[in-house]
């Protein structure tokens, strides 16, 4: 396969040292913490795994775990189908390509906190367009006050903000395959559904794998557009696990206890992000076994 | 089969712009209202059509150096990070060394730690040395997500170009630097263009670190508006003529990238 060369290290050097500086120093900072009870600046006690001990048996952290895996799971059923039906029906060339292109990426520029601002007032019943057609409707909105509604319109303001992103990787990706294809498939007499699964499917596999990845990754750690929006609430109906940390580290100031949920949280997201990678390249791999048996 | 889906097609194209668009007319609607008339009735126009909340962004210092700022940081950002990822992705598109699969799998987990969980040792680390409320304080913090990112994007379009390039030239005598300098990068020009994209929308749109590690001399736009939110009580009017104009500098970027995402990109050898 590849030559052998570790040489490549050199290369490699650059962005190991930035990352380490930016990555390594701050998590080595969060360690130290998570073993010490810091009573003062200057007085400090190893306390050992004691934090660790009971982040994890706290009742409130377990919630907003399940709370975040519920949110995370939803945001992937929702927008990686949308993504990919918008990517298909978007047009292919000419300016209406640039227009669509320029109209469905604008949500992705937007500051997170401006997002959360957008859908704060479009959602209220009073001056929103958004909750004054639902309450005109005859629906009982109210995100401020419903459990449900909260969790709903942070989802859909999470599908409006990012389903573009699965939008444009797939659109990338769809353009990239070769007209060959399609007239092949055409000659073949290939359904429009074949064409998707055996063409399009297999050949979207390395776009699609960054999108998934990245949408998983930050909606597992989605903080901003929320508290603005909800605040986390109504009770904590919408608090993720950042906003729980957050209210842990700033608020109370518990060095301790943040620092140990700090480095728990990132051994969640780890875990599952390595599972994920694993499952999409194993799956990718046996979609391209697909692609070379219609092939033969 | 290219006749009829065309109908459900546009219609779901049409839906989809219509749900994308309305929430952000929403924002640019307020921004020319009075505060009276966006607190009092539900008007789909502005009845009293005004600049005042631009006028107030423009002329206040507090409100334009915050777009200045971060556009400054965003701009630091883009260039070390595609400065670095460049020659590191193209090692891991190319060659195989010690440890390549593990310190990739690791750059990647830099990406997926909350910036939550940053939030207290950045704070500690660029106070002791005297990094706070500068711009290139933000710029590296941003490195974290984004370095890992462009490595990740970069090495997709590379392992896309066929190595027999690379040996011809590195036959025809070219030297290394002189090979990716004139003869790769304009092949991956496409791949710089959507990382750069994809630098400057992150770096653009984090609020928590750039926050935390800022307060008056490189304060930025996102923070200017949570702070004037919570002090004056609720000016909806400058905070949506705000939002408006932070969408701005990122329509410009999309509009210089849209062509190579329109003419595809499959990442790496499919």
């Amino acid at each position: 396969m590849k030559p052998i060369n570790q040489k490549a290290w050199l290369l490699v050097l650059p962005v190991v040292v930035c990352v380490a500086f930016s990555a390594i120093l701050p998590l080595m900072t969060i360690v130290n913490y998570s073993v010490q009870d810091v009573i003062a600046p200057d007085r400090r006690v190893f306390v050992g795994t004691e934090w660790f001990a009971s982040v994890l048996q706290d009742q409130d952290l377990h919630n907003a775990l399940w709370r975040q895996i519920g949110f995370s799971l939803a945001v992937l059923l929702v927008e990686i189908p949308l993504g990919i039906l918008l990517a298909l029906c978007m047009p292919a060339a000419g300016w209406q390509a640039s227009a669509v292109l320029v109209i469905v990426a604008l949500s992705l520029l937007i500051p997170w906190n401006v997002v959360g601002t957008i859908w704060q007032v479009f959602g209220r019943t009073d001056i929103g367009l958004l909750g004054a057609a639902l309450s005109w409707m005859g629906f009982d909105y109210n995100y401020t006050g419903d459990d449900l509604d909260a969790w709903l319109t942070v989802l859909v303001m999470d599908v409006w903000h990012w389903t573009p992103l699965v939008a444009l990787l797939c659109y990338a990706g769809l353009r990239a395959i070769p007209q060959a294809y399609y007239q092949a498939a055409r000659i073949d007499g290939a359904s429009r559904m074949a064409v998707f699964r055996y063409i399009e499917l297999p050949r979207m596999r390395g776009v699609l794998m960054i999108a998934v990845l990245l949408r998983f990754m930050d909606s597992f750690m989605i903080y901003t557009e929320p508290f603005v929006l909800t605040g986390g609430g109504p009770g904590n109906a919408t608090t993720f696990l950042s906003q729980y940390l957050t209210q842990k580290a700033v608020g109370q100031f518990d060095l301790g206890p943040a620092a140990a949920f700090s480095i728990v949280y990132f051994l969640i997201i780890l875990l599952l992000c390595f599972i994920l990678y694993n499952w999409i390249l194993r799956a990718g791999t046996s979609g391209a076994v697909d692609e070379e048996s219609t092939h033969a | 089969m290219r006749e009829k889906p065309i109908h459900w097609r546009s219609a779901f194209l049409i839906l989809y712009l219509l749900f994308a668009i309305l929430p952000l007319y929403w924002m640019l609607n307020m921004s020319f209202k009075t505060n009276t008339e966006i607190v009092g009735t539900l008007t789909l126009w502005p009845r009293e059509f005004t600049l005042r909340h631009y006028h107030t962004i423009f002329t206040d210092p507090a409100w334009y150096s915050g777009y200045i700022n971060s556009l400054i940081y965003v701009a630091i950002n883009t260039v070390i990070s595609l400065a670095v990822a460049l020659p590191a992705a193209y090692a891991f598109s190319r060659y195989s060394f010690i440890g390549d699969k593990h310190v990739f799998f690791w750059l990647l987990t830099n990406r997926m730690t909350p910036p939550a969980v940053f939030l207290l040792p950045f704070f500690q680390l660029y106070s002791s040395l005297g990094l706070m409320d500068t711009h290139i304080a933000v710029a590296l913090a941003h490195l974290v997500f984004n370095v890992p990112l462009a490595v990740w994007i970069l090495e997709g379009f590379m392992s896309g170009v066929p190595r027999e390039i690379d040996e011809t030239a590195y036959v025809d005598g070219y030297s290394f630097p002189r090979f990716f300098l004139t003869i790769f990068l304009p092949l991956i020009k496409a791949g710089v263009g959507v990382t750069a994209f994809f630098c400057f929308m992150f770096s653009w749109v984090e609020l928590l670190l750039a926050r935390t590690l800022t307060s008056v001399n490189a304060k930025p736009i996102v923070a200017t508006m949570t702070r004037t939110v919570s002090a004056a009580g609720m000016d909806w009017g400058v905070l949506a003529a705000a939002g408006v104009l932070t969408i701005v500098p990122g329509g410009i970027v999309i509009w210089f990238v849209r062509r190579y995402i329109a003419k595809g990109f499959a990442m790496g050898r499919v």
